[in-house]
């Protein structure tokens, strides 16, 4: 479904990402892993059209080669990126309709709605309330929303238990795994190793830029090589 | 000073201050978006003044007849000035800021030599149509007909903006303004955002141009007062705050007319600027902005 060849990216000066290749297959839970500044959250960027790359993309045997970032969010990958980005001063059902703001003419592009709160419940009670104002967990779970109306068929997520209540990460990794099951392609990064490799089908250890390892992600958690040499733990 | 005076240079102020107030609006909807200061703002309203005494004096057309053409020309204008000019000045790398000043700033002289060199520096006004030199009485108060039907216009473009804001449309404008790198997240694409905002933004003042030209004269330099009004106006009301600008023309237009009863009327600028050095003194961000 996506495949990347020999790509290479620079963020500010510093060559982040050095001749990576992968392939995500269709359905896949794929996760991506390794020490901070390792290049992770460039990679997504890169695929989400944000930095500029050397090396092919490619999305459904398409080039993603100049595309410009909302027209890949269009073609059907999303990224809920580090920070969550989210419109702070916008109330929550705001941030979620805007989320099918593209879709317009679609009759029924916020059916997505209903899944939304049906993953994420405390949503639905928040709906005018600023997004600025929620706890970071419902932030994240408004991103991820968000990100859900927009229909992606790959939906990328950078770092999405990052400054959240450990009660909470719970709830988005299940979260996670039940977006899965609705034949969204998903391409995780994380920072919680054993977490991230238990829902994975298969994982991709980063250092410096570049793909030192790949496999099924048991097989990664639990070579103690890796976990050791590049994961820090 | 008799009441009645007084109660002549509130209504007068009102009047004149719907106008500064859309003026404003057109100028502050664009900074509010794109955090651009648009310097040729005044020169927009004087293109609009043009297009509408030329059109009059083609046609024959009521200059109010002419209003939904020349607001459509306008939004073009600003569709036009953005794809052609600000865009590139957003891609700048270095002194983007300076780039961004001096960019809209040359279009303002840019334009002025054009109003220049086709009409002459001559002061021009539109003798005709429904509403010219004629004055209705109101409770023994005298309410220039151009003037009340100017005020009424700019009303309207205030509720249009106001619903322009409610739609979906304006959730993607407001979302922009927050953050112009994530809209790409849900598929907006900033550009489109940002030229319609542009297009609104001139659309807005052309609207003021339109009525200003059924009463005030028009010139290659009759925008470079209304500019620095309109300047004054956003700071008091704060930064892209469409509630702001309102109050604050109104405000303004209400100083102006006050200030002329008490100094000579060739001061009568001096009262605004006096309040909006202790706005910016006392309340930087204005009256409505946000931090």
């Amino acid at each position: 479904m996506l495949r990347l060849h020999d790509v290479s990216a620079s963020y500010r000066g510093l060559k982040a990402l050095q001749g990576v290749s992968m392939d995500v297959g269709k359905g896949e839970v794929v996760a991506v892993v390794g020490a901070n500044g390792a290049g992770k959250s460039t990679l997504l960027r890169a695929i989400a059209g944000q930095v500029a790359t050397t090396g092919s993309i490619e999305f459904d045997g398409e080039s993603l080669a100049h595309v410009p970032a909302h027209m890949v969010t269009r073609r059907g990958i999303s990224l809920v990126p580090e920070g969550r980005r989210l419109f702070p001063r916008l109330s929550v059902e705001d941030n979620l309709r805007l989320g099918a703001y593209s879709k317009r003419g679609d009759f029924d592009r916020f059916a997505p709605l209903e899944l939304v709160f049906s993953l994420f419940p405390r949503l639905r009670e928040r709906l005018m309330q600023r997004a600025g104002t929620l706890s970071g967990g419902e932030q994240q779970m408004l991103a991820i929303g968000r990100a859900l109306m927009t229909q992606p068929r790959l939906l990328m997520l950078d770092e999405p238990s990052q400054g959240i209540m450990p009660k909470l990460v719970d709830d988005i990794f299940k979260a996670i795994l039940r977006i899965r099951r609705l034949d969204v392609t998903i391409l995780l990064v994380e920072q919680r190793l054993a977490e991230s490799l238990e829902i994975a089908d298969r994982a991709y250890v980063l250092q410096t830029g570049r793909v030192v390892m790949s496999g099924p992600a048991k097989q990664i958690a639990a070579d103690a090589a890796v976990r050791q040499a590049y994961l820090g733990m | 000073m008799t009441a009645d005076i007084l109660l002549q240079a509130v209504i007068g102020g009102l009047l004149m201050g719907l106008i500064y107030a859309l003026v404003a609006a057109g100028l502050s909807l664009i900074f509010g978006l794109m955090d651009v200061v648009n310097f040729a703002h005044g020169e927009l309203l004087m293109v609009a003044m043009f297009a509408t005494f030329s059109l009059w004096q083609l046609t024959g057309l009521d200059p109010l007849m002419v209003l939904p053409l020349v607001v459509v020309l306008m939004f073009a204008l600003g569709v036009a000035i953005y794809h052609g000019l600000i865009a590139r000045a957003l891609t700048v790398q270095f002194n983007r800021g300076m780039v961004q000043i001096f960019v809209t700033f040359g279009l303002g002289i840019f334009i002025r030599g054009l109003a220049q060199f086709f009409y002459g520096g001559e002061f021009r006004s539109i003798t005709g149509g429904m509403v010219a030199n004629r004055t209705v009485q109101m409770a023994g108060i005298y309410v220039p007909l151009p003037q009340f039907a100017a005020s009424l216009v700019c009303l309207g473009a205030f509720a249009l903006l106001l619903v322009i804001s409610r739609t979906e449309f304006g959730r993607a404008l407001e979302a922009t303004r927050e953050d112009r790198d994530a809209v790409a997240l849900i598929g907006i694409n900033r550009d489109h955002i940002f030229a319609i905002g542009w297009g609104l933004g001139a659309a807005t003042v052309g609207i003021a141009g339109v009525m200003l030209a059924t009463f005030y004269y028009v010139s290659p330099n009759v925008g470079a007062n209304f500019a620095t009004i309109a300047y004054v106006t956003v700071a008091l009301g704060g930064f892209g705050s469409l509630g702001g600008a309102l109050v604050a023309g109104l405000l303004i237009g209400e100083i102006e007319a006050l200030t002329a009863l008490v100094l000579e009327p060739s001061l009568k600028q001096v009262g605004m600027f006096v309040v909006y050095l202790a706005v910016v003194l006392f309340r930087p961000r204005g009256l409505f902005g946000r931090l």
